[in-house]
């Protein structure tokens, strides 16, 4: 994918007029190659979720232009809705729906927004579920399941709907430290099986491995943004450097 | 102590005081005159049925309204909403029947053969009060993330109430809209001040007929229990079937 954002603003008006407006992305430009992989770094609050949110359609900006491969993204709610269909997102916690079972919540963007039948949705997640070890938990309700297999089960329901791009913030930063490789182990292999994904993490021995280019979102703009190796290794830049020794030594 | 053995013991302490109380007022049971009215306490018994179930109809409708305006981002809508279930709860049924009645339903010069949709028609106004907030603290209790996972996997917002809100906030409500049930029961009760033919308007008939007090009220306590009992249980029963941890 080659994204450009150009003059991304995002501000938030306060709806009882109390708080002044705060202006969480401020003129935010970004331009990668042709990759498969943009992992978004930096500080808490900076902007990354906000980012995110508006490269996923969930939420529309203040002005400025987004474009994947030269695709605006749309501005109108329909039209946004038409385009999360053709994405997935995963959050830190709380995707899937507590009333239903991990395989219901596999089967309910299948079925209910993609148009297959319940037959030919069980055949389309059969192999995935075995894949990734889940498949002895697909009749548990998600309070019966740990907080790692939920997220592996939120982010199976992303890939069975088979996005063009899937969008991660912090998958991993809700979870125990043990639960945390099983998810990372299986971010990893969406990179083997050339799934394009923009994923925001702190963990940055996991986004050197993955990551083809990084960004670094601080204060709504980005701070620098480089090949995942040139970033981690070669960065100058004060700022970067002591927030990347703080999260590595974290 | 077992379960069933704290029951019968509260059961027999009750029956125990009860027969000391009736013993010491020195009745003279006049059952058999009673009996020949029973005709009347079915028929009004299943009139009470037939209103408690159109008003939890009408009232969950209601409800479901208020709440919706509860909820709302429009402050006039919000405001509508507040005003009817403060007023409502905040004002005994028996005027709100007189004044639907006598009052407004006069005004419209509504006939005197519609007392019973006026009636079903008010209690449900009341009740609806009630089952506004039930179903506000339902739709409350579907947390925003659900909202946001609902619209990233691409559900329009009626899948999202569909398919997540209502299956989560019904389970939720279930049991509340039960317990409503048997406060409807036992207040419709008071549709007889607007010569509603239900039991306990029933129940007074015979009574000035008979001038069989307690023959003719204690029908009526068996009566509403028979109803109410089961559901209580039913409720109770729905809580525990629909408890599960949020995940
Ligand atoms: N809906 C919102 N309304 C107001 N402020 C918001 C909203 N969403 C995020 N913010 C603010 O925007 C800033 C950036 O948030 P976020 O994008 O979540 O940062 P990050 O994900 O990098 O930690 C924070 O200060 C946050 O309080
Ligand atoms: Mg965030």
């Amino acid at each position: 994918m080659n994204l450009a954002i150009n003059g991304l603003v995002q501000r938030f008006t306060d709806p009882d007029g109390r708080r002044p407006p705060a202006t969480v992305l401020d003129g935010l430009n970004l331009t990668t190659g042709d990759i498969q992989a943009l992992v978004l770094v930096g500080p808490s609050g900076g902007g990354k979720s906000t980012l995110l949110r508006i490269l996923a359609g969930l939420d529309v900006s203040t002005s400025g232009t987004v474009a994947f491969d030269g695709v605006p993204l749309p501005r109108d709610e329909k039209a946004l809705q038409g385009y999360r269909r053709t994405v997935a997102t995963v959050f830190q916690a709380y995707n899937l729906f507590p009333h239903l079972t991990a395989m219901q919540n596999l089967l309910l963007p299948l079925v209910h927004v993609h148009g297959l039948t319940e037959p030919e949705a069980l055949e389309r997640v059969r192999e995935p579920l075995e894949r990734f070890g889940l498949t002895a938990h697909a009749y548990k309700r998600p309070a019966e399941l740990s907080g790692g297999q939920k997220q592996r089960i939120a982010i199976l329901r992303a890939l069975v709907v088979q996005p063009s791009r899937l969008f991660l913030d912090e998958p991993t930063s809700a979870l125990d430290p043990e639960m945390t490789g099983e998810v990372l182990e299986m971010i990893g292999e969406l990179k083997a099986l050339g799934t394009q994904f923009v994923l925001v993490t702190h963990e940055m021995g996991f986004a050197r491995k993955v990551a083809d280019e990084i960004a670094f979102i601080v204060d709504g703009s980005v701070g620098a943004h480089a090949p995942a190796a040139d970033f981690l290794d070669r960065c100058t830049d004060p700022r970067i450097r002591l927030f990347l020794d703080r999260t590595l030594h974290a | 102590m077992p379960r069933w053995l704290a029951y019968t013991l509260v059961l027999a302490l009750l029956a125990a005081g009860g027969a000391w109380a009736f013993a010491s007022l020195d009745m003279n049971w006049n059952w058999g005159l009673v009996w020949e009215y029973r005709a009347a306490f079915v028929r009004g018994w299943w009139m009470t049925v037939a209103l408690s179930l159109a008003s939890l109809l009408t009232s969950s409708l209601f409800g479901i309204i208020a709440a919706v305006m509860l909820r709302s981002r429009f402050t006039f809508a919000q405001a509508v909403a507040r005003v009817y279930v403060e007023l409502i709860r905040g004002t005994p049924l028996l005027v709100q029947l007189l004044i639907g009645w006598y009052v407004i339903a006069a005004a419209l010069r509504v006939g005197s053969d519609q007392r019973y949709l006026v009636g079903v028609l008010v209690l449900s106004l009341f009740s609806g009060a009630y089952m506004a907030e039930i179903f506000r603290g339902g739709l409350d209790a579907i947390p925003r993330t659900q909202l946001d996972s609902a619209r990233a996997i691409g559900l329009t917002p009626w899948q999202t109430l569909r398919l997540v809100v209502l299956p989560q906030a019904v389970r939720i409500v279930l049991p509340a809209v039960a317990g409503q049930l048997v406060s409807l029961v036992k207040d419709s009760s008071l549709l007889s001040v607007i010569s509603i033919a239900e039991f306990t308007f029933n129940a007074r008939n015979v009574n000035s007929a008979t001038y069989s007090t307690l023959e003719s009220y204690l029908p009526l306590a068996v009566g509403y229990l028979a109803l109410t009992l089961p559901l209580s249980a039913l409720s109770r029963w729905l809580e525990r079937r629909f408890r599960y941890e949020a995940a």
